[in-house]
C-alpha cells in the first residue's frame, strides 16, 4: 500500500514541522539585521554582539550557570547514594521515601514553589543564591535518583558476590565495582539536573531574591514586555546549550548500552 | 551486599533529612497556611479560619478555575490526538532511523519551555509569520488576532507539552508486540476491532500517563498564560502566583494550591488503579 505509506510519512513530517517550525523561526530571526522583528533585513551577528556587550545580562547568565552547576553537582552527590540505599537496604519508611520522591516529580512546580517559599520565610533563609540552590536540588534530586536506580536494577548482582569472593571489602566493592557501573547514569543525572535547573522559571520566580538575578527570570521579564530581536539571540544561545547537554547525555547513555555485560 | 553501617546511617540521615525538611515540612506549612488569616506585615496571622476555602467558591474564581481546566483538557485531547498516531508510527520505523527520529522528539522535551512559549508568540503575533503567510496567500485581508486569546494559550500549551504526551506513548508502543496484532487479525478481527479491543487496552497505561503529564503542568505553567494569554486567559498557576507575589494573600493562595494538589492526587490515584486493572488480566503477561 504505497499510498498509505506516503500518508504515514507525511504525518510524521507534519508533526516534526509542528515541533520545529517555531524554534526554527526564532533561530532564523535571531540573525536578522533589521530592527523590526518581523521583517527580514539580511544576515547579521548584531544581536549577539549586543548580548555580549550587555554586562548585566552576562552577569545573570554567569549566575545561572553557577546555580545550575552547583545544583546539579549537589544532587549528584546525594542522588546516587540515595539510589544505592533504596536499591540495597531494607529500612523503615522506604515506601514512604519512595512516594515522597514520586510526589516531588509529579507535583506541579508551582505547588513546590510556594511551599519552599513559605519554608524559607519561616526559617529565615535569605532569598537569593542559597534559597535557589536548595530549591533546585530538591526538584532535581528525584530525577537523579530514578536515573541511577534504573541503572542499578539493570545490573547483575552476582558481580558483587564475585567481588566479595575475590576479597573486596564492602566499601571497596562500592568504589571499585558499583561506582563504575553506575557512573554513566550519574553523569547523565548530572546533565539532567543541569538542564532542569537552567530551564526552571516557576520555582525560581518564587524563591529568588533581589541580589541574585538569573537568566530564565530575566528572559521572562523581557518576554512579557514584547518581542525583541535581542531575546531571539539569547533564546538561541540557550537552545544551543540545551542541545549540547542533551547530546552529551545521549552519548553517555548509548555507550553505557555497548559496554553493558 | 552489606555496606558498612556508618555509611548506611549517613546516607539515610542525609536523604531523610532533605526530604523531611524540603518536601514534607513545606507542604505541611502550606496546608497550615491555608487555614490561617492573611496579614499584610507578616504574610499570615495566627487566627484559624475556613474563609480561604469558602472563597474558592466565589463565582469569579470558579469561572477562572473552570476556564483553566477547560483549556488544559482541550490541550490534553489535542496532544493525544496528534501524539497517539505519531508515537505509533515512530515505534514502527526501521531500527536504523528510529534513534535519530526519537532524538528529534527529545530535543524539544529538553529545551527551555519558556523559550518555546516565546517562539510560539513570535509565530502567531499580529505581524508574525502565520499572519504574514495567510495575508500573502490572500486568504485573509486583515491580520487575525491570535495573540492574547484562549486559542493562543491552548496552542502554546499544546506546543510546549506535546513531547510529554509522545514519549510515554512511544514507550508503550515499543512494548506492544506485533504478534498480538497478527493474532487478532488471524482470529477474524478487522482493523477497527483490533484497535478497539487489542491496541487501545494495551496502550492505556501510556495514554493515561501521557494525559497526566500534559494535564498537570497545563494548569500550572503560569508563564504560558502570561506570555500568550493576556489578562483574560488565566491559568490556575497565574492565580496562585498573583496571590503569593502580587496580592500577598498567602492563605488564599495556599488554599488554591491545595485544591490543585487534591485534584492531582485524585488523577494519580485513577492512574494507579487503571494500571493495576490493566496489568492484572491475562492478555499481555501470558504472551510476553
Amino acid at each position: 500500500m504505497p499510498m498509505l505509506n506516503w500518508l504515514k510519512h507525511a504525518y510524521l513530517w507534519f508533526v516534526y514541522l509542528l515541533l520545529y517550525l517555531p524554534i526554527g523561526v526564532l533561530v532564523f530571526y535571531s540573525f536578522n539585521a533589521s530592527k523590526n522583528p518581523y521583517r527580514w533585513g539580511g544576515f547579521s551577528w548584531h544581536w549577539y554582539e549586543r548580548l555580549w556587550q550587555n554586562s548585566s545580562l552576562l552577569e545573570a547568565a554567569m549566575n545561572s550557570l553557577l546555580l545550575a552547576v552547583s545544583a546539579a553537582t549537589l544532587s549528584t552527590l546525594i542522588g546516587p547514594l540515595t539510589a544505592v540505599a533504596l536499591h540495597r537496604y531494607r529500612f523503615r519508611g522506604k515506601r514512604f521515601l519512595n512516594s515522597m520522591l514520586f510526589v516531588v516529580m509529579m507535583s506541579p512546580d508551582i505547588v513546590l514553589a510556594i511551599s519552599l517559599l513559605a519554608l524559607f520565610i519561616l526559617i529565615g533563609v535569605q532569598l537569593g543564591y542559597v534559597s535557589l540552590l536548595l530549591a533546585h536540588v530538591t526538584f532535581c534530586l528525584p530525577f537523579v535518583v530514578v536515573t541511577v536506580y534504573a541503572r542499578l536494577s539493570g545490573f547483575n548482582p552476582q558481580i558483587l558476590e564475585a567481588a566479595r569472593d575475590l576479597g573486596a571489602g564492602d566499601l571497596r566493592a562500592l568504589v571499585t565495582v558499583v561506582l563504575p557501573i553506575i557512573f554513566p547514569a550519574v553523569l547523565a543525572g548530572w546533565l539532567l539536573g543541569f538542564t532542569l535547573s537552567l530551564d526552571d522559571v516557576v520555582v525560581s520566580m518564587f524563591v529568588t531574591g533581589p541580589t541574585f538575578e538569573i537568566l530564565p527570570l530575566r528572559i521572562y521579564s523581557m518576554v512579557r514586555l514584547g518581542i525583541k530581536p535581542e531575546v531571539n539571540a539569547l533564546a538561541t544561545v540557550l537552545l544551543l546549550l540545551s542541545l549540547a547537554t542533551l547530546i552529551g547525555s545521549q552519548f553517555i547513555l548509548t555507550r553505557k548500552g555497548e559496554r553493558k555485560t | 551486599m552489606k555496606l558498612r553501617k556508618p555509611f548506611k546511617t549517613v546516607v539515610l540521615v542525609l536523604i531523610w533529612g532533605w526530604i523531611l525538611l524540603f518536601v514534607l515540612a513545606p507542604n505541611l506549612l502550606v496546608v497550615m497556611t491555608s487555614f490561617l488569616t492573611r496579614d499584610d506585615a507578616h504574610f499570615i496571622r495566627w487566627q484559624a479560619t475556613l474563609e480561604n476555602y469558602l472563597r474558592l467558591f466565589d463565582p469569579d474564581y470558579l469561572a477562572v478555575f473552570g476556564h483553566s481546566f477547560y483549556m488544559a483538557l482541550v490541550t490534553t485531547l489535542l496532544c493525544l490526538l496528534v501524539g497517539y498516531p505519531f508515537a505509533y508510527l515512530l515505534s514502527r520505523l526501521r531500527a536504523g532511523v528510529k534513534p535519530y527520529l526519537l532524538f528529534l522528539v527529545i530535543v524539544p522535551f529538553w529545551t527551555n519551555s519558556l523559550v518555546r512559549t516565546y517562539a510560539m508568540k513570535l509565530l502567531i503575533a499580529t505581524n508574525g509569520l502565520v499572519n504574514q503567510t495567510l495575508l500573502g496567500l490572500g486568504w485573509i485581508d486583515t491580520p487575525l488576532r491570535l495573540l492574547y486569546t484562549e486559542t493562543a494559550v491552548i496552542v502554546g500549551l499544546f506546543y510546549v507539552l506535546l513531547p510529554f504526551m509522545i514519549l510515554p506513548l512511544y514507550a508503550i508502543f515499543e512494548q506492544l508486540r506485533p504478534e498480538l496484532l497478527e493474532a487478532s487479525g488471524d482470529l477474524g478481527a478487522g482493523t477497527w476491532q483490533t484497535f478497539r479491543r487489542v491496541v487501545l487496552p494495551l496502550t492505556m497505561p501510556g495514554i493515561i500517563a501521557g494525559c497526566l503529564l500534559v494535564l498537570l503542568p497545563a494548569v500550572g505553567m503560569f508563564y504560558v498564560g502570561d506570555v500568550l494569554g493576556g489578562a483574560k486567559n488565566l491559568l490556575i498557576g497565574n492565580v496562585i502566583k498573583n496571590q503569593f507575589l502580587d496580592a500577598r494573600d498567602w492563605p488564599f493562595g495556599a488554599a488554591i494550591s491545595l485544591l490543585l494538589t487534591l485534584a492531582m492526587a485524585m488523577l494519580l490515584y485513577a492512574y494507579y488503579l487503571s494500571v493495576r486493572l490493566i496489568r492484572r488480566p491475562h492478555a499481555h503477561a501470558e504472551l510476553a
